[in-house]
Order: C-alpha cells, then structure tokens, then sequence
C-alpha cells in the first residue's frame, strides 16, 4: 500500500478543510473495513488518511426526539448491541447483527459503509424503510439527505466536496408498521436484500414499501410494487397467495438487475420474486 | 518503498505484556505483531479480511489485523494465540481442539481459538448454533467445522447434541 500521512482532526469542521484544503489526496477514515481494502488493491490514491474516530462524540448512538441518531464513528456491533436500538429499532438491531463477520462489525460503522456505497451491501436497503437521513457537515454548515438521495452509483455519494458524514438519523416507524428485512448470498457479500414494511389499518394495508439491495446498482424502492400492495388485507398477505405473486411479478419486473458475479440478470429476477413474497410474508405475519 | 510520513509511536498490550513501536501510518497490525513482536501465530491468508486466520482480539473482540492499522492498537489490548497459553479458557480451548481433532493443517487455528475465547468470554454456556453462527466468518478447509464446533462446546463443558 502507498504511504500515506494521518490526520486526526477533533471536530468535524476541522476534517471538512482538511478534505478541502488536500481535495482528492485525502479521504475520510472510519472504521476503513472498505476503503483499506481499495487502498491495498491500489484502487483508491490517498496520500492523506482523515480519522473521524478522533472528533470527541462521533460514537455516540442515542435517541433525539424518537429518532436514533447514530455518530459516523459507531461500529455495526455498537449499533446492534445498544439497549436502546434492540427495544426500539429491533429491525436495525437484527439487520445490524448479521452485516459481513463479526470481525467487520467490531471495527467497521454504518456512516462508512453508507458513505463507500459498494452495491453489494444490507444497510442502505434497510434504511429505506425508514424515513432515515445522512447529517453532513461542510463548509457551509450542516445539511441533511434523504438516504435515497444519498447513494447515486456505485461507489458514489451525493456529498459535495470538503462534506463530512456525521450521523444518520433514523425516524421511528410509523404506528401500526411491520416490518421484515431477508438477506441471501452465496458469497462473503450479500447477494440480494429485501425490506418490506406495511402500514396496517383495521386489517387493511395503508402504506407499503419495498426496498431491494445488492440486485440493482444502487438499492432503490420498488413504487409499482408498493402500490399493489395498498388496500390488500394483511391476513390475505401470504407467500402463496395471487396478490403476493403479482408484487413479486412487479418487483421483479423493476428490479433493475446486474449481471456480476452474484449472478445472471435472469437469476436475480428470480430471486427477486421469491424474496419479495417471503419478506411480505413474513412482515404481513 | 521508504516513506516520508513521519511514524506514529504505539504504546499498547501485547498478551498481558506492555510493548512499544514505532510504525509507518502504512503499516497493518499483522505486520507489526509478526514482524516487530515475533507473533507467528498471526497468519496471513486471504488479506481482505473474509477467511479469519488474521484474527486477533482487540480488547477482547475479534478484528482482522490483516486489514486494521497498527496505530489503531494504540492505548488497547491485544491477545494473539501465544497469549492464550497464559489464560484458562485459552488452555482449555487448546486442549479441546486437540482431543476433538478440530485441526488438521492447523492454519486457521489461531484465529479459530480466539474468535471462540470472544464468544466463550462473553457467553460461557452457548448452544450449537451460537457457536455455529460466532464461527461463521473464519473459514476451515480441512475439517468440515463439525469437530470444531464439538471442541468449543467441550471447553464449555457442554456436550454436542
């Protein structure tokens, strides 16, 4: 690996001019589980390595108005071992638990892996569930994106330059949500990914949506498939029934599939289907 | 290549002992516990942090010091396999492995023994399926995991159902 300098700024402003003043010689260091990765394959020059772990705080992993706040520095293991995201968010918790090894989770945090985008990953899929936002930091002062505003290609983020992740804020479920998020590969990276939340009213959908990860370039919503689901009696909402097939057909139509290692577009199509129904399943249960 | 960084001083614990270095921003735990402290067990193998034969604990949790920076042990401790001769649980995780002949080629041992000391220390009577689940992300191309999973039992005194 090239040599490289560090940094170890202590406030968040202080990172941005860093990665301001050094523009693409610098990048920002959190838990590095992808960006050493890149940086040893020689993929990614970095002459000046920023450590967000120094600035006093970035850990934290707290409740801010029945929201979850998570600080860019906290690792997937501090996330899905902290009381307050088992009893609140248990969905974040279980998705949290089962993200890469136990080795990755010790050390690597949800903000980079947002931040790094690779396609092939659970967290941004998850968070599409939910209305979560990024909080950045730049020069300009703070501002918040929508999670599916922020990823916009693989490897790729809608941050401006000299921005800083520093927390991901996570709003509560609506009352009356369920929600399911089911995982499958046959490799050390996720294959596929599928959330599924639905609203139920007196035993009525309300609200659907759908997330699918790992299949399309950037995990997205599935908006035609949701839209079926509206008006469908939850109790119908099983993994055999005519109604699930239908979003499934849909989901599968919309899935945007690559071809890669994973798999053929064909196969991911197909995986989509069944995991599409089984995620219903399992949330309409 | 020689580097112009300046070197960043690690004062940590190595298995109980207090040691010191000097380490390029560069450098990878793995290197300096093999190559500055003589820590052999360590092994390199897949280098990208998937395969577990790296793995060491740091402050009691499994980390892949393939892929973690040396200067991240600063201030924190470190038990590599060698350190685990010195520990209860370690000796009796040893002598488990042995008898259930949990090793063939023995290269991913190491790392096998600590990643099950973590779980041990942090759930003394697991079922098999935690210890299943715990082990998942350190690979073994001899043994087929059966016995190693029945070692780790063992060394928790329980038996394999």
């Amino acid at each position: 690996m090239r040599p490289f300098t560090l940094h170890e700024p202590t406030s968040a402003a202080e990172a941005s001019a860093l990665l301001l003043e050094r523009g693409e010689a610098a990048r920002l260091y959190a838990g590095g589980t992808e960006l050493l990765l890149a940086m040893k394959g020689g993929f990614l020059p970095c002459d000046h390595l920023v450590n967000v772990k120094t600035i006093p705080g970035m850990d934290a992993v707290a409740l801010d108005g029945g929201a979850l706040v998570i600080g860019a520095a906290a690792t997937h293991t501090a996330i899905e071992s902290a009381p307050i995201v088992r009893e609140r968010f248990p969905l974040v918790a279980q998705v949290e638990r089962r993200v890469a090894n136990a080795r990755v989770r010790n050390v690597g945090t949800l903000a980079g892996n947002l931040c790094f985008a690779e396609p092939h990953s659970d967290p941004a899929a998850l968070l599409l569930l939910y209305d979560a936002e990024a909080v950045v930091e730049g020069a300009s002062g703070e501002r918040r994106i929508s999670i599916a505003d922020l990823q916009i290609a693989p490897y790729e983020t809608a941050l401006e330059p000299g921005e800083v992740m520093t927390a991901v804020r996570i709003s509560p479920l609506p009352g009356g949500a369920r929600a399911a998020y089911l995982k499958f590969g046959i490799h050390h990276r996720p294959t596929i990914g599928v959330g599924a939340m639905l609203r139920v009213a007196e035993g009525v959908v309300v609200e659907a949506r759908l997330s699918l990860g790992s299949v399309p370039p950037v995990a997205r919503r599935l908006p035609e498939a949701e839209a079926l689901l509206l008006g469908e009696r939850a109790e119908h909402l099983n993994a055999e029934s005519s109604a699930v097939a239908e979003v499934a057909d849909a989901a599968a139509a919309q899935a945007d599939a690559v071809d890669d290692l994973h798999g053929s577009t064909e196969y991911k199509r197909h995986l989509v289907g069944v995991f599409v129904r089984r995620a219903i399943a399992q949330a309409a249960a | 290549m020689s580097s112009a960084t300046p070197r960043i001083r690690v004062a940590c614990e190595v298995n109980g002992r207090p040691v010191e270095a000097k380490v390029e921003p560069r450098a990878f735990l793995i290197d300096l516990l093999r190559d500055e402290f003589g820590l052999t067990s360590v092994k390199r193998s897949c280098d990208v942090q998937v395969c577990g034969a790296c793995a060491v604990l740091l402050d009691g949790r499994p980390v892949s010091s393939c892929t973690l920076p040396a200067f991240e042990a600063r201030g924190h401790s470190v038990l590599t396999a060698e350190g685990l001769a010195d520990e209860p649980l370690g000796e009796a995780l040893a002598r488990a492995f042995a008898q259930h002949a949990a090793f063939q080629c023995g290269f991913c041992t190491p790392g096998l023994l600590l990643t099950a000391k973590a779980l041990l220390d942090s759930a003394p009577a697991p079922t098999a399926e935690q210890v299943s689940e715990c082990l998942e992300g350190n690979l073994c191309r001899c043994t087929g995991y059966k016995k190693i999973v029945e070692a780790v039992l063992a060394a928790a005194g329980r038996s394999a159902v």
